[in-house]
């Protein structure tokens, strides 16, 4: 697992390094965290995204006829719900939706089991969305299906990540082999609630891989120092943190804001009209401070807090664009996962 | 019951100082005599030859959770201390988070009777308040007269600064130590691993030092309030530097204050967690690599006065659950001795008889054990025969334990156990595989 290890550790290890069962139990076209793919993987995930989008629908239509793809969904989704099904359909798969409000999950079921009968039932991938962080790697270990990660609590969101990186590239005009210098030179800003957003952490720990400088801004109580020291290994970019959002914008090429979550703030006592008056990307502050930069938002928007209707909508936001390559990104990784079942390589 | 001889060991018995190649006779259930090799003669004794192995005082836990009464599928005090028995332990403390909590003297004097067939002996701690949720004290005098050694509401922190001050007063009227498991509650709600980067990254609420270190502060203030008492106050897994500190200067002011660290505290730290890696979950959390470093050189430099293994067995579908979701938790008697020796002996030279004397002889005085860890002639018969030398691979499946939650399945251990005599009974033999 290429997860950032820190150096020192004099602490002693096993002696065996193999890999536990659990873990050889992952299939290896899962994706789990953006850490797992390596800079070909996601290139290959992007070209994948590239071909499958320009097919005629009645031919990619027969790519995964009938293969059956499971959804499994513990929290609320529209976009991406809906963008993993939509993907899933248009190569001919059959989805089934789970979600815990109506089936055995009310009733206590665990997640080893609910990805046990899923199995059964004949699912090839499993798309998982849980309110718990690392959930896909028990779900994937538990079934040895390939998993996708499409949300697990506040830790990762890869999917929207691999999306977010084609708009990026797209609106920069980037093309061609990425490698660890693809972005460099340019600076994201993510703003808002960096703490409890699994999106600002797949961004995080992807962008920075590319070359990328992400600054993070935000207020202490959503934005720690932790987060300043989550990159990884092999970033040629960098992480920072700015709580200045004026200061940050001025430096970036490309924007994304993010909502706060009300549902995950347990209790953090937040001056939301203050919030405002210093994180909110209203069309004054990115006039002045960020007139060209690309505006992201990986949704849902509360217009009017994080960001206004002006800048959502207008012609720097490139959030509808995001929400299209969803479809495309989608296609390629469920492409990729049952790909990889059928003819029995592992990539 | 035959008399037992030992032969031709080298016997550590750090209650007498004693570190050289001694012979040990046992009988009746007691040490009968102690003299150097082939002094001894004993016809009819069943004759060990511990050549190559050390003899030292069995093994004393002052920090297991045996799960009876209440939760067999976990762990049974059969099973518990069978456990115990082959991880070279001959008394261990069984905390009272049990089902029901062990809050009276009929559950104290259940868990004591033979009927739960313990394979060593098993000193029970009372709850400190009444089903150990910190509003009212427990009856310390009778707790104690049905054999509890000491009251804690061990994962429930007494949190309320009156109650815990009573518990202090009484339990030192009674002749025991309050243990704390020092965690201010209000700090740590929703976390599940040590707080900082890896819990960042990991989309994980992470537990401050300070949630540990501010209630380990608390309670010696409270000490120091009412000195006079004398009260003695345990600190149950200490885990960072910053509460470590505060243990010392409290000794420096003369205050009673002791404290004991955990195998896995010294042995891992936060990156453990690796992709959410349940087993290794545990409260308090593995922490960061200086906090590991800080607890090595409390053991070293004598700060620290126990190893206990806060062996917390749990059923398999208990741990195979979402990180968040699972519950806290080791299991250590079968692993504490081969860490303890790879890591404090072999990598930072620490004697054997100290090893020995940090899992037997000091945890039995911190907790008022009589007789226990020590050789001494006429005291219980409880004695480990080990091999220091030997490196064996440790393996979860082979566990008498019921649950087989450890991080240390796989991992090359030093140090083990040949046999283990609990009152003159031979209660572990190694079948040498």
């Amino acid at each position: 697992m290429p997860a950032k290890k820190k150096v020192s550790s004099a602490a002693p290890r096993p002696k065996a390094t193999a890999p536990t069962v659990a873990e050889s139990a992952i299939h290896p076209a899962s994706v789990l965290s953006v850490t797992q793919l390596s800079l070909p993987d996601v290139q290959h995930i992007l070209k994948l995204a590239d071909e499958l989008e320009k097919e005629p629908p009645a031919r990619r239509n027969q790519r995964l006829f009938k293969r059956r793809v499971s959804l499994l969904f513990y929290e609320s989704s529209t976009r991406t719900r809906t963008s993993f099904e939509i993907a899933a359909k248009s190569m001919g798969a059959d989805t089934t939706l789970v979600s815990d409000k109506s089936s055995s999950i009310e009733k206590g079921e665990s997640l080893k089991d609910t990805g046990l009968t899923l199995r059964a039932l004949g699912a090839e991938c499993i798309i998982l969305r849980s309110p718990y962080s690392g959930a896909p790697w028990l779900l994937a270990q538990s079934t040895g299906l390939p998993v996708l990660n499409a949300g697990d609590g506040m830790h990762e969101h890869p999917s929207q990540a691999l999306l977010d990186l084609r708009t990026i590239l797209q609106r920069l005009k980037k093309s061609g082999p990425l490698t660890p210098t693809t972005l460099k030179g340019i600076t994201l800003t993510i703003c808002g609630d960096i703490f409890h957003s699994r999106v600002a952490r797949s961004n995080a720990l992807l962008l920075p891989r590319l070359g990328a400088r992400v600054i993070l801004c935000g207020p202490p109580p959503l934005l720690p120092e932790a987060a300043a020291q989550i990159a990884p290994a092999d970033a040629t970019g960098s992480i920072q943190i700015e709580r200045d959002f004026n200061r940050a914008l001025e430096q970036s090429n490309i924007v994304m804001m993010l909502r706060i979550q009300a549902e995950r703030l347990a209790g953090l006592a937040l001056d939301l009209s203050e919030y405002k008056a210093r994180y909110q990307a209203n069309a004054e502050r990115i006039a002045q401070y960020a007139p060209q930069a690309v505006i992201l938002h990986p949704g849902p928007m509360i217009r009017g807090m994080e960001i206004t209707s002006e800048v959502a909508d207008g012609p720097q936001a490139a959030i509808e664009q995001q929400v299209h390559n969803g479809v495309a990104i989608r296609m390629a990784l469920i492409y990729r996962a049952l790909g990889v079942a059928k003819a029995g390589r592992a990539r | 019951m035959k008399p037992i001889l030992i032969r031709n060991g080298h016997l550590i018995d750090p209650s007498s100082g004693m570190d050289s190649p001694r012979d040990l006779l046992l009988a009746d259930g007691k040490v009968a005599a102690v003299d150097k090799p082939g002094k001894i003669k004993q016809a009819g004794a069943e004759v060990l030859d511990a050549r190559g192995l050390v003899v030292a005082p069995g093994l004393v836990d002052i920090h297991v959770h045996l799960r009876e009464p209440g939760q067999g599928y976990k762990e049974t005090i059969a099973t518990g201390t069978a456990a115990a028995a082959a991880g070279g332990f001959t008394s261990v403390c069984a905390m009272p988070n049990t089902i029901p909590v062990n809050d009276s003297p009929e559950i104290t004097r259940w868990m004591l009777s033979p009927e739960r067939n313990a394979a060593i002996h098993v000193f029970p701690i009372g709850a400190a308040t009444r089903g150990s949720m910190g509003e009212a004290l427990t009856e310390y005098g009778s707790l104690h007269a049905a054999g509890a050694v000491a009251v804690t509401d061990d994962g429930k922190p007494i949190l309320g600064d009156r109650i815990m001050r009573e518990a202090l007063i009484a339990a030192a009227r009674a002749g025991m130590p309050v243990i704390q498991h020092a965690e201010d509650t209000r700090l740590t709600g929703g976390c599940s691993m040590n707080a900082g980067p890896v819990a960042f990254r990991l989309g994980l609420r992470g537990m401050t030092v300070e949630a540990e270190s501010s209630l380990v502060e608390r309670d010696i203030r409270l000490l120091a309030e009412i000195r006079d008492v004398r009260a003695h106050l345990h600190v149950a897994h200490l885990s960072t530097k910053a509460a470590l500190n505060a243990v010392r200067k409290a000794r420096r002011n003369g205050l009673r204050v002791t404290c004991e660290v955990a195998p896995h505290h010294f042995v891992l730290n936060e990156e453990a967690v690796g992709n959410y890696n349940t087993y290794a979950k545990m409260n308090p959390p593995l922490r960061a690599e200086a906090d590991r470093e800080a607890m090595i050189e409390g053991i070293l430099d004598g700060s620290v006065d126990a190893i206990a293994t806060d062996h917390a067995p749990h059923a398999a579908h208990e741990k195979q659950q979402e990180f968040e979701r699972a519950p806290n938790g080791i299991t250590g008697l079968e692993s504490a001795l081969g860490l303890a020796i790879a890591v404090l002996h072999v990598k930072h030279r620490m004697p054997l008889s100290r090893v020995v004397s940090l899992l037997s002889t000091q945890p039995a005085h911190v907790l008022g054990l009589k007789g226990r860890g020590t050789l001494a002639v006429g005291s219980p018969a409880d004695v480990v025969l080990f091999d220091p030398l030997k490196k064996w691979v440790f393996r979860a499946t082979a566990s008498r334990s019921r649950s087989k939650n450890t991080p240390f399945d796989g991992w090359t251990l030093q140090g083990k156990v040949h046999a283990t005599i609990s009152e003159g009974q031979v209660v572990y033999r190694d079948s040498g595989k």
